[in-house]
């Protein structure tokens, strides 16, 4: 076997060559190490966003495996277009997207000003203010929950403590007027440090010799927030508010734990409202076909926000 | 300082901020408080009006603090007639606290092996995700890959999907394949949907490393792959843990595919703490015990690792 040729050129390779040689080309090793990657992205996130295209044009229900599924077209969007429930779904969303990046766009820009002011200890409160952000948002409903009990809660018992009303007159998960506002506070306590972080970021990318030029000018304090801070801080800014109305059009953990979409359906949010037609009516295609208007809406929503936020950058 | 700046504020000022920051913080943190406080209550004295917030009983707003909700958390209980107390004396502590209501410790609750799905899972998708992540990071950033620039794309899609929305086909697949109530299934679960973002911070961190390094290593004789650990890992240390802690903590705190997903054997603890039942009804302290053991490695993860965190936050966000 020795004398094949090719034997015969490796013996007389320099060592270092032939190094490099068994080691794989590097075409070879950029693919190795992507394809797992890719694998995973097809089958968690890729196929399956095709098999729902496919079910949402059947009347498949998951529950009853041995039915063969029909193909019934576009039918499942038709009725859930023309659904008028379903609009109110959309309206408890739309209530609870705006008011909450609202609350949060408005405390976490402040938080982040003052915090900026770079007083002593900064850090450390800053460290504190974030760490409702990094719970688990079923574990916070479910101990808001506890906090918002009309007798027992300690939310009551404080806000009756300061407005002198009786702790048992009013129940903010019970009440159709109140539930709506509980889901924003909650999420607003959770998620406004998310917001403050990036503002937080924004007033730290503005160089200071901008605010100094300013000052020279004879610009007033007034003045210089309004044309140096705003316009600089805004695309961060706007791609908080991004984040923030995609994750909570989508919310479900949290508004479930908290008022699993009662009292009624006043706060059920379009996720929630979700779930209950795929695994608990188990109408798998007429929910597949709701799943991809709704991943319709915030994509061409998303879509229309960033091209705003890029106009916004290039000023 | 002795010279004068524009740019820093005067110390009313700054005085002014940190006293309104930390009336936040403070604030923000009552909720925190009090459920780690309930779970050292009574039954009674958790549902107690007015609330009872000090520790000590001498005043009417003081509790006696008690492990009870843990005790709770941990065991299974059952009611027993008064001979069998008496003929059987407590074997322990725990015991002992059950007794009072004329009850007996029978086993261990399925508590602690939740959070054990937690730990198995959160981990094992963590690793996977690091792993693959880094690889294929590495070849984004180093080689010329046709996907590389649709990848931020394909990030921000996938986050526009409803959990739900990609939970139905996942469901039937999982079936099919027997991976429900499997930690295979959600780590694999877990690792598809985290890996795109890991991917993304970890190509920034990996872009930040100079190529000089690399290409010293390679003339000196060695292969891509022995520059890739050898070199470049080592380098990449912080970008990795960091990343590592975002998986982390999503995994820790999902609920969505869990509650779906699961049943009973890769159950975790978010789906599993909220349907704690005591007698006549939900039982808070034992309920409030697990929330806080629960949040409690997160936390603390968050105060220790404050630096890393906070800037993956607002560098992964801001990056895109």
């Amino acid at each position: 076997m020795s004398d094949r040729t090719i034997d015969r050129v490796a013996a007389a390779t320099p060592a270092l060559v032939a190094h490099k040689i068994k080691g794989l080309s590097d075409r070879a090793i950029a693919w190795i190490f992507v394809a797992p990657t890719i694998f995973l992205l097809l089958a968690i996130n890729i196929f399956p966003l095709i098999w729902t295209i496919r079910l949402s044009f059947t009347n498949y229900k998951a529950n009853r495996i041995n039915r063969e599924p029909e193909w019934i077209g576009l039918r499942n969007y038709e009725r859930i277009l023309t659904d008028s429930d379903i609009w109110l779904n959309m309206q408890a969303t739309a209530h609870f997207l705006i008011w909450t990046i609202f609350f949060q766009v408005l405390i976490g820009f402040a938080l982040a000003w003052f915090i900026n002011k770079k007083f002593r200890g900064n850090d450390l409160w800053t460290t504190i203010i974030v760490l409702p952000m990094m719970l688990s948002p079923a574990v916070v409903g479910n101990f808001w929950k506890f906090l918002y009990q009309p007798q027992i809660g300690l939310f009551n018992y404080i806000i009756a403590f300061f407005s002198g009303k009786e702790p048992s007159s009013f129940e903010m998960l019970g009440q159709v007027n109140l539930a709506p506002w509980s889901i924003v506070i909650v999420d607003t306590w959770m998620w406004t440090p998310f917001v403050m972080l990036i503002c937080l970021a924004g007033l730290r990318s503005i160089p200071d010799y901008i605010y100094e030029a300013a000052e020279v000018d004879r610009a007033s304090k007034l003045r210089q927030f309004f044309t140096i801070t705003v316009p600089m801080v805004l695309p961060f800014l706007m791609l908080a508010v991004l984040f923030r109305g995609i994750e909570n059009f989508k919310m479900f953990d949290l508004v479930v734990q908290l008022t699993g979409g009662g009292p009624g359906s006043t706060t059920e949010l379009t996720s929630i409202n979700l779930k209950r037609e795929a695994f608990e009516k188990w109408r798998t295609g007429y929910a597949s076909a709701y799943a991809i208007i709704l991943f319709v809406t915030v994509f061409g929503l998303a879509s229309i926000y960033v091209k705003a936020l890029n106009k916004v950058k290039e000023r | 300082m002795s010279s004068f700046s524009v740019t820093e504020p005067s110390n009313r000022t700054k005085w002014f901020a940190g006293t309104l920051v930390i009336l936040y913080a403070l604030i923000t943190m009552i909720p925190l408080v009090w459920i780690a406080l309930t779970g050292f209550k009574s039954p009674a004295d958790a549902i107690s009006y007015p609330p009872k917030y000090i520790i000590g009983g001498e005043s009417e707003a003081g509790f006696e603090p008690t492990l009870e909700g843990y005790v709770n958390l941990f065991t299974t209980r059952t009611r027993q007639t008064q001979e069998f107390l008496h003929a059987n004396p407590p074997e322990n502590w725990a015991d002992e606290i059950v007794r009072q209501y004329d009850m007996v410790i029978v086993g261990p609750s399925k508590f602690g092996q939740r959070f054990l799905n937690s730990v198995i899972i959160g981990f094992g998708s963590t690793f996977l995700s690091v792993f693959l992540g880094t690889l294929a990071a590495y070849a984004f950033s180093r080689f010329k890959i046709p996907l590389a620039d649709d990848l931020l794309f394909f990030i921000l899609s996938t986050r526009m999907m409803p959990p739900i929305a990609v939970a139905i086909p996942i469901f039937l697949m999982y079936r099919q394949l027997g991976l429900s109530d499997t930690h295979l299934g959600m780590i694999l679960l877990y690792t598809g949907v985290n890996i795109s973002l890991a991917v993304w911070l970890l190509k920034s961190f990996i872009d930040g490393i100079p190529t000089e390094y690399e290409e010293a290593a390679l003339i000196d004789g060695y292969t891509r792959f022995q520059a890739f650990y050898k070199v470049v890992l080592p380098q990449a240390a912080t970008g990795i843990a960091s990343t590592a802690i975002f998986c982390l903590i999503f995994a820790w705190n999902e609920y969505a595919f869990a509650v779906l997903l699961t049943t009973a054997n890769a159950q975790t603890a978010p789906p599993f703490i909220p349907t704690i039942i005591g007698v006549g009804g939900l039982d808070w302290p034992a309920i409030a015990a697990g929330v806080t053991i629960f949040l409690l490695p997160v936390m603390i993860f968050t105060i220790l690792l404050r630096k890393h965190l906070l800037r993956g936050i607002t560098f992964g966000a801001v990056r895109k």
